[in-house]
């Protein structure tokens, strides 16, 4: 049965594992057909930064095309379309004063701003919530 | 009786805090809850074959199900059949299936 989930997550980009467990989280949420709420609080608003960009690796002689360096705002949008392509809701809410403290303001289409208190709605609405933190 | 699912991320090499999950795991299920521990990221590698420690065995011992990420398990290089008795492998829709019954669910 469809249910909406929440996840609350508060890892930087590019900084470990929990990141990716999460996004996978998240995908096979989607396609078991349950709706998603994330709350990325802390570092975790730099997931959605629009401004995240490939580079080359000039140690191992690679431009940025053959480098194929993954992004998480990439994989955010591929989520988001996952979510449309399916019929069901990931609503991506970013916190409004981590971003600010961070000049994070540039998030990808589909990422909106808010505050704990959409936290706390998205919780009560769901039928469970999921604390990453950071340790 | 309560359902909690404990979704371990951490090896019990680097450590020691692992040794205090799965003792809350053991303790959850002796007091008559349903427990299951997710390994997952770097909580896979204590489960291969050889080089699992005491805590899992008292995890597996204690009637707890013990599952280990796939993706983490690949990733690792760890074969189905290098895991320990008593693990099982499974995908992580195991831990959506469990969030969407409510069970409680901590990620540590």
């Amino acid at each position: 049965m469809a249910a909406s989930l929440t996840i609350a997550i508060m890892d930087a980009p590019f900084e470990n594992a929990r990141t990716v467990t999460v996004f996978r989280l998240v995908q096979a949420a989607l396609k078991s057909g349950h709706d998603v709420n994330v709350f990325a609080y802390e570092g975790a608003v730099g997931l959605s930064f629009a401004r995240q960009a490939a580079h080359a690796n000039a140690v191992h002689g690679r431009d940025a095309a053959a480098e194929n360096h993954p992004l998480p705002r990439v994989w955010i949008e591929q989520l988001l379309g996952l979510a449309r392509k399916s019929g069901r809701k990931l609503d991506w809410v970013n916190c409004g004063l981590c971003v600010d403290e961070r000049g994070m303001g540039e998030a990808i289409d589909g990422v909106r701003r808010g505050t704990p208190a959409d936290l706390w709605k998205m919780s009560v609405e769901s039928v469970n919530s999921l604390t990453v933190g950071t340790r | 009786m309560s359902r909690y699912l404990l979704i371990e991320s951490q090896d019990s090499f680097s450590s020691n805090a692992v040794q205090e999950h799965v003792e809350l795991a053991v303790a959850l299920k002796r007091a008559g809850n349903e427990v299951t521990l997710y390994l997952v990221q770097n909580g896979v590698l204590p489960c291969r074959s050889g080089a699992d420690g005491e805590a899992l065995h008292e995890a597996v011992a204690a009637g707890i199900d013990v599952l280990a990420d796939d993706f983490s398990l690949n990733e690792r290089g760890i074969a189905d059949r290098d895991v320990a008795r008593g693990v099982r492998p499974a995908a992580i829709d195991a831990v959506v299936e469990r969030l969407a019954a409510s069970w409680k669910v901590i990620f540590l």
